[in-house]
């Protein structure tokens, strides 16, 4: 698990791939132990399910029903969200969190595999200490790191107007975790094929951008995917750098606009519900190819 | 003058490591010693410099700790109560229904999807939602006790209640993630093993406990340690639900960090308070290790 050798990358995407699909021994046959199964199995998921549905029933109340307790609403209605999104800036919020999203995961996607490319097919000196030093950086925390960030963000003014954008995605824009992922996944493109084309004199930006880079697709997938879901939901180090309204990230406007909402709760569940669902419609579309993407890089550590 | 294949592949390599060796030097190194070097001085912010003030900043920590009403205290014995009480919580929890997952064919996907929702939400989000979950009076888990007859609970305003019910949070929100990786271990054992001890007369408890658990074991010392670290690294879920309060009996290290060092400004205080951090989360990765580079015994 843990643990991993360099022929490892095929086995964990093997297992990536079994888990999405049914255990071989699962049974579908119908024994009192299977109906038990079953209702374990429901309840547990009621428990994981209610939050979000009381949050979209709570947001789709008037005021005056939260006080009488009734679990779906009498008057259902849109109210509260016309008057979150008017007062607020949910629409740039989005914006913010989904340009940052995915300018991260595309440099990312690009500047992981090309390193995990180069210390995977190339001889250099330096390789060994290169790679082990870029996988020490695993063992410090970001949180060691955000007083350092600051004080150079500060010092660089990344901490005011449009430089926010950059102040909030540096820290994030190549990460040792997937380079540890790719290098191990180009394990599984053979030599002969790049040595050939070489003779072809292809050059060797043309070597991995057109041939080695299209036989990792699903390994470059599962990276976008955790990559994606982490920057958007990221909380602290934006919290921290975006200084102006207009350049908060989703979690970090939602934290303040709970701030200037007291106990309106109507409204502050619909602020939850608008930061959530739309990735809970996201995951339930693609959550096959996610729980794979999680378990994937999960596996790695 | 003509370079060797040899050579020129070296200088690809460097040409393509390039940008990355750079965002590694400037953004992960440096400000790696820069903490340490900033925990050793008055920091200010402003200046971007400071007195060398040597072991003064770990020194009021440790009387700071001494104090028995500080918030320091608090968040170092609060950190290790969320770890005792959410790790085993999760990994007993996570187990059980990753054993039950393991056993269906019909609607697999849907359950595996359901438990593995919040995983993918902002924790923001869901610290408003179990806040209001948990809000006195009107909150739905008190209007269930009051239909069951029990008396209202005011949870995260109870001193005694606040840090179970964050960590209670905390195990709902990621146990996705435990279940998926124990899904994947479990599928990894051969069915043989279990063949074998049907045949002969062991039963699902026997197997269990003697084949399940023990092929497991890599595992969960795995999860154990992961999730050990992010309950070390607890913070978004205390500041949106409780700030710390009530009486500082929720406050974590990080969330001690995050008022040091940016409320008060007390840089050098809030980058010793993470040194230590960090050297808690070496010190049980390091454990993580030595266990695991132990054989399994089949």
């Amino acid at each position: 698990m843990a643990t991993s050798t360099d022929s490892g990358a095929a086995r964990q995407l093997e297992i990536a791939e079994r888990l999405v699909s049914p255990p071989a021994h699962a049974s579908s046959r119908l024994t009192w132990g299977m109906l038990l199964t079953y209702l374990l199995l429901s309840v547990g998921a009621i428990i994981m399910a209610t939050p979000f549905i009381w949050m979209v029933l709570t947001s789709l109340k008037p005021a005056t029903e939260l006080v009488e307790f009734a679990f779906l609403p009498r008057n259902p209605t849109l109210d509260n969200y016309v008057a979150v999104l008017s007062a607020n800036d949910f629409g740039r919020w989005y914006f913010n969190s989904l340009l940052i999203a995915v300018i991260s995961t595309a440099s990312v996607a690009f500047f992981d595999s090309l390193v995990g490319y180069t210390l995977n097919k190339f001889v250099f000196p330096g390789k060994t200490i290169i790679f082990i030093g870029i996988l020490t950086t695993l063992m410090v925390p970001t949180e060691m790191l955000i007083i350092p960030w600051f004080n150079m963000s500060v010092q660089a003014g990344w901490n005011q107007g449009p430089a926010q954008y950059w102040g909030i995605v540096f820290p994030g824009v190549i990460t040792a975790v997937g380079i540890f992922l790719m290098r191990q996944f180009f394990d599984g493109v053979p030599n002969e094929l790049l040595d050939a084309a070489r003779m072809d004199g292809v050059n060797e930006f043309g070597i991995f951008w057109r041939i080695a880079l299209p036989l990792v697709k699903p390994a470059i997938a599962a990276l976008c995917i955790f990559n994606f879901i982490g920057n958007w939901n990221a909380y602290l180090w934006p919290l921290i750098i975006a200084s102006t309204r207009e350049f908060y990230t989703l979690p970090v406007g939602l934290s303040f606009f709970r701030g200037e909402t007291s106990t309106q709760w109507e409204k502050i569940m619909t602020g939850a519900s608008l930061a959530t669902v739309p990735l809970l419609i996201i995951f339930l579309l693609f959550q096959r190819q996610i729980i794979k993407g999680i378990a994937l890089t999960g596996l790695k550590g | 003058m003509k370079l060797t294949l040899r050579r020129r592949q070296i200088l690809w390599a460097y040409l393509f490591l390039s940008v990355s060796l750079l965002f590694f030097i400037v953004i992960r190194w440096y400000p790696t010693l820069l903490a340490f070097n900033i925990s050793l001085r008055d920091w200010n912010i402003f200046q971007g410099t400071g007195p060398w003030v040597g072991a003064a900043n770990y020194v009021d920590i440790w009387e700071d700790f001494q104090k028995p009403r500080s918030s320091i205290r608090a968040a170092f014995w609060n950190t290790l109560r969320y770890v005792l009480l959410g790790v085993p919580m999760q990994l007993v929890l996570a187990l059980s229904v990753a054993l039950l997952l393991d056993r269906i064919r019909l609607l697999a996907g849907f359950f595996r999807a359901a438990y593995f929702v919040p995983f993918v939400t902002s924790a923001v989000a869901v610290a408003f939602v179990w806040n209001w979950l948990y809000a006195p009076q009107v909150g739905l888990l008190n209007q269930l006790l009051k239909m069951l007859g029990l008396p209202m609970q005011q949870f995260l305003r109870n001193p005694d209640l606040a840090l179970p019910s964050i960590a209670v949070v905390a195990v709902w929100r990621s146990i996705g993630f435990a279940i998926i990786i124990f899904l994947a271990g479990l599928q990894q054992i051969p069915d043989i093993y279990y063949e074998a001890a049907q045949i002969d007369g062991a039963n699902r408890w026997q197997m269990f406990w003697r084949i399940t658990l023990p092929l497991l074991n890599p595992v969960i010392v795995y999860l154990a340690v992961l999730q050990t670290i992010d309950f070390l690294r607890l913070f978004d879920l205390v500041l949106n639900m409780t700030n710390g309060g009530p009486l500082n009996r929720t406050t974590t290290v990080v969330l001690e960090v995050y008022n040091e060092g940016f409320s008060s400004y007390n840089m050098g205080y809030a980058a010793a308070l993470t040194v230590i951090l960090f050297g808690l989360i070496l010190l049980i990765t390091i454990l993580q290790l030595r266990v695991l580079s132990r054989r399994v015994e089949y």
